[in-house]
C-alpha cells in the first residue's frame, strides 16, 4: 500500500515537473477556517467579526489593546498619555505620533493625512459607517504634522482610547479610498474586497463569501525580523462549527478554526484524535437574563413602553423581592459546566473583565428555600392553589424568550424547571438570531421591542473600558416608537444613583479610580436585581493545531491580532 | 412548432414578472434584517444609519421598481459591455444588484460561484442519470430478480436518507478515519496539471457521491416505473410473437417508449443543478450558489435573495417550456398547433 503510494507521489511529482507548473516549494501556508464566511475586507461596512478578523490581516490602527486589556501602540511611536504630554490635561485633545517607517503594501510612506482621510471617510453623513460609534465625542482629526494629529473631543474624555484603537479602525489608505467617500461607497467593490494595508500580509485574492487568500506584504516593517513567518494565509470561510472543529482537530486540514460554540462532549472527544487543542480566552461577555422594567401584556396600548413618570411599571417584575429570588433559584454552576464547558463560567456579576473591574461584592448561589422563604414572608403566596404565586392578583407566569441556540434553548428548560420550584410559571420563547437581534422596527420579536418578560442573550465589549457598556442602561435610553424603537436602555433601567455614577465615571481618570467607579455601577445593577448575569463566556473560544505555534488570543482585539508572530512548529 | 415555442415564450413573460413581485413580497414581509447579525456593541442609531445608507427602510414599490429596473435593464447592458466592448451611454452611473453584505454586484458573484456548482452538482447529475437509466430499464426487465429486489433496496435508501446525513457519514469515514478525501472544498485550486486534477477529483469525489446517490435513486425509480408499464403493452406482445430478438424488442420497442417521460424529467431537474444542492454544498463548503443563497438568507440580504431566487424561477419556467418541446419531438402522438 505504502509502496504503491510513494510510486504514485512520484509518477505525480514527475509529470508535473514535465508539465512546466512545478508546485512552488517550502512555501508555508497557514489555513484559517471561519465557519462564516468574510463578506467584504472594509472594517467600516461591516462589523461582522468575520469580516473585521479578515480585514485585520491587512489593516491596523495606530494602537491596539494586549491580551491584559492595556493599549501598546502599533502604526504609532507611543501611547500618548497625561505624563508624556501627548494626552491634554484638559482630557479634550489627544495627539499620536505616527511612526515615520511604515510603508504601504504599494510602497508608499504611511502619512497623518491616511488618518484624517480615515474618519472624514467614516463620518461622511451618507456613509452608513458602521464603526461611527468609535468616533462617538470626535470634535475633529487633524493633521498637525506629516506624521501626527491631534484628534478634539467635543467634551472632556477621560478615555480616550478608541478612536484608530484596536483593529474596529484601522487606517485606510487615502489614495486608495479617496474616492470612495459617502453614496459613492458602493462603486468601490475593488477597495473594499481588496483594501491596501500595512499589514504583515496583502490581499492575493477576495471571493466575498467564500475564501480571502493573503501573501506576505515584503513592505511590512517588521519584515527585516523575518515577519511574517508565514508566506499565505488561506481563511476560509463557511460550513458550520462543528465541521469547522472536526478540520482541525480531527482531519487536520485547518489550523485555525474560530468561535466553536459546540457541545463540551463532542469537543472533547474530537480533541482526543491529538491534532490540535480547543482554547477559551475571557474578556468581557456575559449571558444575562434581562428583565423587562415595563408592562409588556399584550393588550396595553403602550406595551413594553418606557413613561417618563414610571408609569406603565412591570406588573410584579417590579417587585425586587420576585427579582431576587429569580435570581436565588437558578444554578449558574449546572449552567455553565453542562452547556458551557471550558466556554464558560458562572458569574454573578456583569463586569467581569479587565480583573481590575470585577466587583468582590456578589454571590449568587442556588438557594430556592431561602426564595420560597423570602416570597412567602413578603406576602407573595399561592392563593389559588394552582402551584403559581400571585403578587396583587397578577399570577407570576413569565414569558422568556431568546434566540434559537442549543445552548440557550438548553438553559432555558433548566430555568424553567428552577422557576417552577418557587412557584413561578415560564413559557418559553425562541426566535431565529436574525430576528431577534435585526433592530427592524417593524418587527415585534426584536429584542429592543422586548415584547416578553425576560429574555436572555450576551453582551460583548470589546473595549477593556466599560464606560460605553455600562451607560447603555442609563434612564432615559429606553427604544421607544418615538425614537423608532432604537436605544440601548434595553430593560427600561432608571435608577438615580446609578445616573450619577455614571457622570462621574465620565469624569474619572486613571485606571484604578475608573475601575472603582465600574464596581459600584456593576454592583447596582446586580443589587437591584435589574438584570440577572448567568455565564461569564469566553470571547474567543477557537481550535488551534499543534503544529501552529505562538498564537496569542486576545479578548480585547480581533482573537488573530498578532497573525505576524505566528510559525509553524515542525513534527 | 416554432409557433408554439413563441406563443410559450410569451407567455413567460408575464408569469415571470408575477413570480418576481411574490418573491419580493414575500421577502419584504419576512421580518429577517440586514443589520440584524451585527454585534450588538453598534447601537440601534448606527444601525439605522446604515439601513438608511442600503436603502432598506425604502417603501416597498421604490425598492421594487429600483430592482426591477437594474436587473433587467442594468444588468443586461452590462453583460453586454462587459462580453462585447460596447460602451452604452450612461455606463458610469448605472446602478447594478447591489449586495447589502458584500456592497458589491450580486451578478459578479453569481458568475464566480456557478463554476462550482456545474462542476460539483453538474457532474453528479449526469452520473446519476447514467447509472439510472440501465439500473432502471434491468430492474424493470428482470423484475423481482435479486438484482431488481437489491437494487429497489438500495434505491429506497438512497431516496429516504437525507443528504447531510450520508454527508456526514462520508466525512467521517472517509476524512476522519480514513483520512483518504478532504473535508474541506479547496475552491482557490486551479487544475493546471496532473497533480492538481488529482486533487480536485479527491475533493468532489465525497459531494458528487453523496448527490448522485440521491438523484440514482430518483431517476432509477422513475425509469422502472416506466419500463415496466411499457413491457406489459400490447405492441410488445406483438413484437415478441412477431419473433423479434429480445435485444431488439427490449432495446428498440420498450426503452425507447419508456424514455419519454424520463427525458422530460431530467429536463425538469436541470434548473436543480443551475440552484446547487444547498445543504450538501454547505456541508463540503463548496462555494457555489446554493451556499451562496444560505449566507444570503441567514444575513438578510435581500437584494441577494431576490435575485437569486429569481434567476432560479427563471430557469424553472424555461426547462418547463423545454420539456413540454421535448415531449413533442420525441412522442410522435403529441403534436402542437
Amino acid at each position: 500500500m505504502k509502496t504503491k503510494f510513494t510510486l504514485l507521489l512520484i509518477v505525480v511529482m514527475v509529470l508535473s515537473s514535465f508539465g512546466g507548473a512545478a508546485i512552488a516549494q517550502a512555501e508555508e501556508t497557514v489555513t484559517i477556517l471561519y465557519w462564516q464566511a468574510s463578506s467584504i475586507l472594509n472594517p467600516y461596512l461591516s462589523s461582522g467579526s468575520k469580516d473585521q478578523h479578515a480585514s485585520s490581516i491587512v489593516l491596523e490602527p495606530l494602537a491596539n489593546v494586549a491580551p491584559d486589556g492595556s493599549i501598546v501602540p502599533l502604526l504609532a511611536t507611543e501611547i500618548p498619555t497625561i505624563e508624556n504630554g501627548g494626552f491634554a490635561e484638559d482630557l479634550t485633545a489627544i495627539t499620536w505620533n505616527i511612526r515615520d517607517d511604515v510603508l504601504w503594501s504599494d510602497g508608499t510612506p504611511l502619512t497623518a493625512e491616511d488618518a484624517v482621510f480615515t474618519w472624514e471617510y467614516c463620518m461622511h453623513p451618507e456613509a452608513g459607517c458602521v464603526q461611527s460609534d468609535e468616533f462617538d465625542g470626535v470634535g475633529s482629526v487633524e493633521a498637525t504634522g506629516s506624521h501626527q494629529i491631534t484628534i478634539t473631543f467635543n467634551a472632556p474624555k477621560p478615555y480616550p482610547y478608541q478612536a484608530f484603537v484596536s483593529h474596529s479602525t484601522p487606517i485606510l489608505q487615502k489614495a486608495q479610498f479617496g474616492e470612495c467617500l459617502g453614496a459613492q461607497m458602493a462603486a468601490c467593490s475593488e477597495q473594499n474586497f481588496g483594501p491596501i494595508g500595512t499589514g504583515p500580509f496583502k490581499v492575493e485574492e477576495f471571493r466575498p463569501n467564500d475564501v480571502v487568500t493573503y501573501v506576505r506584504n515584503d513592505n511590512f516593517r517588521d519584515a527585516d525580523m523575518g515577519k511574517p513567518f508565514f508566506d499565505r494565509v488561506i481563511f476560509k470561510g463557511g460550513g458550520d462549527a462543528e465541521s469547522a472543529a472536526r478540520a482541525v482537530l480531527e482531519t487536520g486540514e485547518a489550523d485555525y478554526a474560530w468561535n466553536l460554540q459546540i457541545s463540551p462532549e463532542v469537543l472533547s472527544r474530537m480533541e482526543e484524535a491529538g491534532n490540535g487543542k480547543f482554547y477559551a480566552d475571557f474578556g468581557q461577555a456575559i449571558e444575562t437574563i434581562w428583565i423587562n422594567g415595563t408592562d409588556p401584556s399584550p393588550d396595553n396600548p403602550n406595551r413594553s413602553v418606557w413613561m417618563e413618570d414610571a408609569s406603565n411599571q412591570h406588573p410584579f417584575l417590579s417587585n425586587k423581592a420576585i427579582r431576587q429570588a429569580m435570581s436565588m433559584a437558578i444554578d449558574r454552576n449546572i449552567i455553565a459546566e453542562q452547556l458551557y464547558g471550558q466556554a464558560g463560567k458562572a458569574s454573578c456579576n456583569f463586569i467581569n473583565g479587565p480583573a481590575a473591574n470585577v466587583s468582590p461584592n456578589n454571590t449568587c448561589d442556588q438557594d430556592i428555600d431561602g426564595a420560597n422563604a423570602m416570597l412567602d414572608e413578603a406576602g407573595i403566596v399561592d392563593s389559588d392553589g394552582d402551584g403559581i404565586r400571585e403578587y396583587m392578583g397578577h399570577p407570576l407566569v413569565v414569558q422568556y424568550q431568546t434566540s434559537t441556540n442549543a445552548v440557550r434553548q438548553n438553559t432555558q428548560a433548566l430555568i424553567k424547571q428552577w422557576w417552577s420550584e418557587i412557584g413561578i410559571e415560564t413559557e418559553l420563547r425562541n426566535l431565529s438570531a436574525s430576528v431577534f437581534f435585526g433592530s427592524d422596527p417593524g418587527s415585534p420579536d426584536t429584542l429592543y421591542k422586548f415584547y416578553s418578560d425576560v429574555q436572555m442573550y450576551t453582551t460583548l465589549s470589546f473595549s477593556p473600558d466599560m464606560e460605553s457598556a455600562l451607560s447603555n442602561t442609563r434612564c432615559g435610553k429606553a427604544p421607544r416608537p418615538d425614537n423608532n424603537w432604537t436605544g440601548s436602555n434595553i430593560i427600561r433601567f432608571c435608577n438615580a444613583d446609578y445616573d450619577a455614577a455614571l457622570d462621574e465615571l465620565s469624569a474619572t481618570e486613571g485606571d484604578d479610580a475608573r475601575a472603582a467607579v465600574v464596581i459600584r455601577l456593576n454592583d447596582i445593577l446586580i443589587q437591584e436585581y435589574a438584570l440577572l448575569p448567568l455565564v461569564y463566556r469566553a470571547s474567543a473560544t477557537p481550535a488551534i493545531s499543534n503544529t501552529l505555534g505562538g498564537v496569542v488570543l486576545n479578548p480585547w482585539d480581533v482573537e488573530i491580532w498578532n497573525i505576524e508572530d505566528w510559525y509553524r512548529i515542525d513534527a | 412548432m416554432g409557433k408554439y415555442i413563441v406563443q410559450r415564450l410569451l407567455t413567460a413573460i408575464p408569469t415571470i414578472l408575477v413570480i418576481s413581485f411574490i418573491i419580493f413580497a414575500i421577502l419584504e414581509l419576512s421580518p429577517s434584517d440586514p443589520t440584524g447579525d451585527l454585534p450588538l456593541t453598534i447601537p440601534p442609531e448606527v444601525r439605522a444609519k446604515i439601513r438608511e445608507a442600503l436603502g432598506a427602510d425604502d417603501p416597498f414599490a421604490v425598492k421594487y421598481v429600483k430592482w426591477l429596473q437594474q436587473f433587467f435593464i442594468a444588468e443586461p447592458l452590462n453583460f453586454l459591455e462587459t462580453t462585447t466592448g460596447i460602451v452604452f451611454p450612461g455606463s458610469e452611473d448605472r446602478v447594478r444588484v447591489i449586495s447589502w453584505a458584500t456592497r458589491g454586484p450580486v451578478m459578479d458573484i453569481i458568475a464566480e460561484r456557478l463554476p462550482q456548482t456545474l462542476w460539483v452538482v453538474g457532474s453528479s447529475y449526469i452520473l446519476g442519470v447514467l447509472i439510472a437509466i440501465p439500473v432502471g430499464i434491468y430492474s424493470a426487465y428482470r423484475q423481482y430478480s435479486i438484482f431488481d429486489q437489491v437494487g429497489t433496496f438500495l434505491m429506497m435508501v438512497g431516496f429516504s436518507v437525507p443528504t447531510f446525513f450520508t454527508g456526514l457519514m462520508f466525512i467521517i469515514i472517509f476524512s476522519v478515519n480514513l483520512k483518504w478525501f478532504p473535508s474541506v472544498y479547496d475552491t482557490t485550486l486551479v487544475v493546471t496539471d496532473i497533480a492538481s486534477l488529482k486533487k480536485q477529483l479527491a475533493q468532489m469525489i465525497m459531494p458528487v457521491t453523496v448527490l448522485t446517490l440521491y438523484t440514482t435513486a430518483q431517476m432509477s425509480r422513475y425509469t422502472r416505473a416506466s419500463t415496466l408499464e411499457n413491457l406489459q403493452q400490447d405492441f410488445i406482445r406483438t413484437a415478441r410473437s412477431k419473433g423479434l430478438t429480445e435485444r431488439v424488442v427490449v432495446g428498440r420497442h420498450v426503452v425507447r417508449n419508456s424514455l419519454i417521460p424520463v427525458v422530460t424529467l431530467i429536463a425538469l431537474g436541470i434548473p436543480g443543478i443551475f440552484g446547487g444542492a444547498l445543504i450538501t454544498e454547505q456541508i463540503f463548503r463548496v462555494n457555489g450558489i446554493g451556499q451562496y443563497l444560505i449566507i444570503a438568507i441567514q444575513g438578510g440580504d435581500l437584494p441577494t435573495v431576490q435575485t437569486v431566487t429569481f434567476i432560479f424561477a427563471v430557469l424553472v419556467v424555461l426547462f418547463n417550456i423545454v420539456a413540454d418541446v421535448l415531449y413533442g419531438i420525441l412522442d410522435p402522438r403529441v403534436t402542437y398547433t
